[in-house]
């Protein structure tokens, strides 16, 4: 079993969700299997160009869809891919999201950014067990109001029970029902029962940052924050070494990390 | 008690041909551009014969000496690892169908197993750390297929250069396990030991004599007296808490006004195994290589991750290195990364000396050593 070997995927679907964010619906052109969990991702290969780490917003046995916003030399290119298109795709790699360990647990979803994209798979688990699962609360912070994709989406949340949504922008812009400022400053509206939840952090690290002390201050226990990191990845298989982080390979150990593990180093410039 | 384990000098070709005979690529120490690097050998008149080295920081000689002997030198700037983890490879190439479609497929693997003569303990003792790295839990194939037929001829190390501080994390000067055969070298020949059972099969087939008491006593003295004149060494146990104490450490930015960031270092290390992946297009655009080529933590590239490079100065490069390579390779790989070949100070082009750095950031701070008493701060000092 070669784990640097691609696999040939098809776009299927795409949908341009800002002017720089856009989503890429694949299927797998072998007939061999793939599953994976919530919170892993795959190495997205744009031919001649080369691979990129995207985190799998959802699939099931037709399709994957990766949401990805073009920063670098493979996102730039991978946006102009079209319907029909072909890719290499290799994954799933990486530990996911507890989401065995949050089972009869109230659960807190902090996003920001792009960060909602890996966390996407954890509210669509979440919500097609609901029985599972206590309160859910998705709460989701961006730079300008206009950043907040998948607006819709939103709204259809927090229409389902126990679920609270809540939305913050540093910019308003007008038509914005959600708080102004940084999500950290929601925290207190949050209901749920500190002592028996469970938080997942995605976004920048800044955020994550304060997003953990945040939910710790309000009684979150500190093994019961996991958080979502990024690191230069190449290989996926903790070879390559540029995601090393002390005693951790991110895309191997990680990319969810429970809190205590990366606490230290998370706070140091650098690492 | 008869040993028979004495190899005339005159008779080290036999056991070259031996090893070829049994279809192996036969590499050895060999001088190609002022230094030692292993190659592809044929003839034992093709070893360093009367070669030794003189290393220091930042700078490396070969120098002739009045010797019978092959293995006189300490090491030269490449392990094993070229041979094994190789410089540049690709992973894999695709083709670009008419219809768009893309067809992966893996390069041929290699076909003749590698034998390496003259291997030093510090470079088993890497070679040890990066089969840890390449065959974990995801081994890597194309590492995998070179080490598997893997035959290692070591030779205890009796001529440690300046830069050289194996004896103080462990690894040498002695070759203690990791071989099929390892050699000490007289002037007269060489005493065999076996290491394994393919080196078992090729001793047998070996014209060895019985070696006497003096011969015995006179190697192990020679290897004994190789620890003993290595004055470096890198500050006792396991590091890691005290470097990751110590990161706002004034050393660390005094370092980095020194280090080029050129990655030398890296480079030469025998455990490094930092890699980058890149796609090599055919100007036709038919088809496509993925290749990986070394790396190192003191690049910019390194640390990049949309738009940001993570660590953009030097010092945070060389707290990087230093803390990954005698910090956290004790929760990666069970001990640290460190083997102490020297090669990190020797081909630093401003001459850096790990051990130098090591002590001075893992020394007891001041306002701790007040607290201690005198034994401590004796104990502490460099």
């Amino acid at each position: 079993m070669n784990a640097y070997l691609p696999r040939e995927a098809e776009i299927v679907e795409r949908i341009q969700e800002t002017p720089t964010v856009f989503t890429l619906k694949m299927r797998l052109t072998d007939d061999a299997p793939y599953a994976f969990d919530a919170g892993q991702f795959n190495m997205l290969y744009l031919y001649g160009v080369g691979e990129v780490p995207i985190s799998i917003v959802a699939g099931d046995g037709e399709s994957l869809t990766h949401t990805l916003r073009a920063v670098g030399r493979v996102t730039h290119g991978m946006a102009g891919l079209r319907v029909g298109e072909r890719i290499g795709l290799r994954g799933p790699f990486g530990r996911g999201w507890p989401l065995r360990e949050a089972e009869g647990r109230d659960v807190v979803v902090v996003t920001g950014g792009l960060g909602c994209a890996p966390a996407v798979s954890i509210i669509h688990h979440i919500l097609s067990h609901r029985e599972r699962y206590g309160r859910l609360t998705i709460l989701q912070g961006v730079k300008h109001a206009d950043d907040l994709i998948w607006r819709a989406q939103y709204a259809l949340w927090s229409q389902q029970p126990e679920v609270q949504v809540l939305l913050a922008a540093d910019v308003a812009a007008p038509g914005w029902g959600g708080h102004v400022g940084l999500v950290t400053a929601l925290f207190d509206r949050i209901e749920f029962d500190a002592a028996r939840s469970l938080a997942m952090l995605c976004g920048p690290e800044g955020m994550m940052r304060g997003s953990a002390e945040g939910l710790h201050q309000r009684g979150l226990a500190a093994e019961n924050i996991y958080l979502s990191m990024e690191r230069n990845m190449q290989c996926a298989v903790g070879h390559c070494g540029h995601c090393q982080f002390g005693a951790h390979f991110v895309c191997r150990d990680g990319p969810v990390f429970a809190w205590p593990e990366i606490r230290e180093l998370l706070a140091v410039k650098g690492f | 008690m008869q040993h028979a384990n004495f190899l005339l000098r005159s008779d080290l070709q036999q056991m070259l041909n031996i090893i070829s005979g049994d279809g192996f690529r036969v590499l050895g120490p060999r001088l190609r551009d002022g230094a030692i690097f292993y190659e592809d050998l044929r003839a034992v008149d093709e070893l360093p014969g009367g070669w030794g080295d003189v290393q220091s920081p930042g700078r490396y000689r070969l120098e002739h000496q009045e010797s019978p002997r092959y293995f006189a030198w300490a090491n030269g700037p490449q392990a094993l690892k070229p041979h094994l983890f190789r410089p540049r490879e690709s992973l894999w190439r695709v083709n670009r169908e008419d219809g768009g479609e893309l067809a992966f497929s893996e390069p041929a693997m290699p076909d003749a197993p590698l034998a390496i003569i003259g291997v030093r303990a510090c470079d088993l003792a890497a070679l040890e750390l990066q089969d840890r790295h390449f065959l974990g839990s995801i081994p890597d194939p194309y590492y995998a297929a070179r080490r598997e037929g893997l035959l290692i001829v070591a030779v205890h190390c009796t001529h440690p250069a300046d830069t050289c501080f194996c004896a103080s994390t462990g690894d040498g000067p002695r070759a203690e396990r990791g071989f099929d055969l390892a050699l000490s070298e007289l002037d007269e020949g060489y005493l065999v030991e076996v290491g394994s059972e393919r080196g078992e099969r090729i001793a047998r087939r070996l014209p060895l004599q019985a070696s006497s008491e003096a011969q015995r006593q006179l190697a192990a003295a020679e290897i004994e007296g190789a620890a003993a004149r290595q004055t470096r060494r890198l500050p006792e146990g396991n590091l890691r808490d005290t470097l990751f104490a110590r990161l706002d450490h004034a050393r660390w930015d005094e370092v980095a006004a020194r280090c080029l960031s050129c990655g030398n270092c890296t480079s030469v290390c025998p455990t490094c195994f930092c890699h980058a992946e890149q796609d090599v297009p055919a100007l036709d655009a038919t088809s496509s290589e993925h290749v990986r080529q070394w790396d190192s933590c003191f690049t910019e590239g390194h640390s990049y991750i949309h738009g940001i490079v993570i660590r953009a100065e030097t010092g945070q490069r060389y707290r990087q290195w230093m803390t990954h390579k005698l910090g956290s390779w004790h929760d990666q790989y069970g001990r640290s990364g460190c083997v102490g070949c020297g090669r990190c100070l020797t081909w630093c082009p401003v001459g850096i000396d790990l051990t130098e750095e090591a002590q001075a950031i893992c020394a007891p701070l001041k306002d701790e050593a007040e607290d201690k008493t005198g034994d401590a701060i004796e104990e502490g000092k460099v």
